[in-house]
């Protein structure tokens, strides 16, 4: 195992940049298509101690865009890590007791392996020639790095969305792993929906005559254009109705009237062009059809005979799930449809649906019955733990 | 805080250390009692929202559902005791409701007002309206409590549902309780509401 590097050259040279590891050839990276990845590289970063008997470590998994940035400066944006509110001395996920690992997940394009990262076989970008990955590869590489920690036993594993996808998976592929697990607003599949929203955004991409069949590196262009699209159609599924009317209504943009033309005239086509535009800056195209197709794939009924229950069967995990009322991208209802299944397989379970109107995101945002339900659930399983 | 009489007298009946699932466990008090003193492994499950998400902030693991639709998601015979409180004359289908709680738990608390009361018998009689007492305290109207029973009601249904009557408790206006013959008439009338310990017929363990 070599020294810690770190790929990315888009960061600022002094930039916090978190850590990674390199797995050589002897410990290739066997995914669900069939192929293997080797050398491959996992980034992370770390918050707080690992204490002397390792019993107090928590994994957080990152959304579909997210990184390992989560209670750190972005050293890209130089906005606060994601989940700053959520992880820090005396927050829920208080540091001053548990050792936080948040990885950025293969296929991802803050330094670990995925597509706009360099081959160290060949010294190319990977592009197209990256394997197809699911969220059962991104939870396996995670395993291989918590090995490489010397963490027998993860006290927690995180996620919202995607990374709520990812807990479930680890508690499905490593039940002696992991003593709680807290999937937030997510589901245990993709639905038809999702996958066709997916979809536009995949093909916004690869319309984008900046695409060159995913051979973009070193062209000294990327397809923005297709990208931000891409982005702004997420962010929509990301809100509510409720949200989008409160926040912008059919308010115009620093104008009296409508314009007539196709230049922005609402405030919410502004907001949309705005995120689009901040999202290129920070986002690999290719990035984003590898992981988009990962959520895709991700059916973890169907991975034991198409009964959720059977993922859990004898699992001693405890689970706490969290829905959001407004969530419409996973709604309330796919929430309680794990709890469900969790019940089916007599596990230890909780399920909080937290009334907001303020969509997907509000795993993002300052809920504080999300931080109270987060902080006592992690002292329950502390105190019985006995982790001080 | 002191537990509620009725919810102590509950609690008396649970041993240590064992599994536990209160349905409709409201705010998660016996629950916690439960966990704290007697360390059971403690699950609840409880319509309110707002009430699930009070107890998960308590630690306590429990689910938002709904005892007439969500109890077919337990598996048989999981839990050692499944406790019901104050909860069964609030549901559509008593009966099965207590079929699944004889299914899922070895054994089964439940405790509920008795409609066959004195003061309620006589309230009927005397003013020829719906009853309301202290204990059911609502207008006909607007009550939760859609299938009300007397003791020797529930004896009924009980039979009925192949359940063995291990230990019959009469609930008195002072909030205190005793023992009481489940079959005979005098508790009947008497009892403000009653706990029973059930056991199916197949279970046969005594706990």
């Amino acid at each position: 195992m070599s020294d810690p590097v770190f790929l990315r050259p888009l960061a600022a040279p002094d930039a916090d940049k978190g850590q990674a590891v390199v797995f050589g050839p002897d410990q290739a990276l066997l995914l669900d298509s069939g192929r293997s990845l080797t050398p491959f590289t996992i980034a992370y970063k770390t918050y707080g101690t690992l204490n002397a008997n390792r019993s107090n470590a928590i994994l957080i998994c990152h959304a579909l865009t997210g990184d390992q940035f989560a209670a750190s400066p972005n050293p890209i944006t130089g906005k606060p890590g994601w989940w700053q509110t959520m992880i820090g001395p005396g927050k829920p996920i208080d540091t001053d007791r548990f050792f936080v690992i948040s990885t950025n997940v293969i296929g991802g394009c803050m330094g670990s392996s995925g597509p706009a990262e360099v081959n160290p076989e060949t010294g190319e970008p990977y592009g197209l020639s990256f394997p197809l990955i699911t969220i059962r590869d991104m939870v396996r590489a995670q395993a291989m790095l918590i090995d490489h920690l010397g963490i027998e036993r993860l006290f927690s594993v995180i996620g919202g969305s995607m990374g709520g996808m990812q807990a479930l998976q680890w508690a499905a592929s490593f039940p002696d792993r992991v003593i709680s697990a807290m999937p937030i607003a997510c589901a245990a599949r993709h639905s038809a929906q999702n996958i066709a929203f997916h979809e536009v955004g995949r093909q916004a991409v690869m319309a984008d005559p900046d695409w060159h069949g995913g051979a973009y590196y070193g062209r000294g262009t990327q397809p923005s254009k297709g990208l931000a699209v891409a982005r702004m159609a997420a962010h929509i599924t990301y809100l509510s109705e409720p949200a989008l009317q409160r926040k912008f209504g059919r308010n115009l943009q620093n104008k009296e009237s409508v314009s007539f033309l196709f230049t922005p005239d609402f405030q919410v086509e502004s907001y949309l062009h705005h995120q689009g535009m901040t999202f290129v800056d920070r986002f690999d195209a290719n990035s984003y059809l590898y992981i988009t197709r990962a959520v895709d794939y991700f059916d973890l009924a169907a991975d034991h005979g198409g009964v959720l229950a059977e993922a859990f069967r004898g699992t001693k995990t405890r689970f706490c799930i969290i829905s959001f009322s407004s969530d419409w991208l996973y709604p309330t209802a796919e929430n309680k449809r794990i709890a469900h299944a969790l019940n089916a397989a007599a596990a230890n379970v909780s399920f909080v649906d937290i009334r907001t109107d303020r969509g997907h995101d509000s795993f993002l945002l300052d809920e504080p019955e999300m931080f109270a339900t987060v902080r006592g659930f992690l002292n329950s399983v502390a105190t019985r733990e006995g982790v001080k | 805080m002191a537990l509620r009489p009725d919810l102590a007298a509950i609690a008396a009946m649970i041993p240590e250390g064992t599994s536990v699932l209160d349905v409709g466990c409201g705010d998660g008090a016996l629950l916690e009692h439960l966990v704290r003193t007697k360390h059971v492994d403690g699950r609840g499950l409880e319509l309110s929202q707002q009430n699930v998400n009070a107890c998960v902030t308590r630690g306590l693991s429990v689910i938002q559902g709904d005892a007439d639709t969500d109890l077919g998601e337990y598996p048989s015979q999981v839990f050692d005791v499944v406790i019901l409180s104050q909860t069964i004359q609030a549901t559509w289908d008593p009966k099965s409701v207590l079929d699944h709680l004889l299914r899922i738990g070895r054994h089964v608390v439940i405790s509920f007002p008795n409609f066959g009361h004195w003061r309620v018998r006589l309230s009927l009689l005397a003013r020829g309206r719906m009853p309301q007492t202290k204990t059911l305290s609502n207008e006909w109207y607007d009550t939760p409590n859609i299938h009300l029973c007397t003791i020797a009601d529930f004896v009924g249904l009980a039979n009925v549902c192949g359940a063995n009557i291990e230990q019959a408790l009469a609930l008195t206006p002072e909030g205190t309780t005793r023992a009481m013959r489940a079959d005979a008439w005098i508790p009947n009338l008497m009892a403000e509401g009653a706990i029973f310990l059930l056991t199916s017929d197949t279970a046969g363990s005594v706990i």
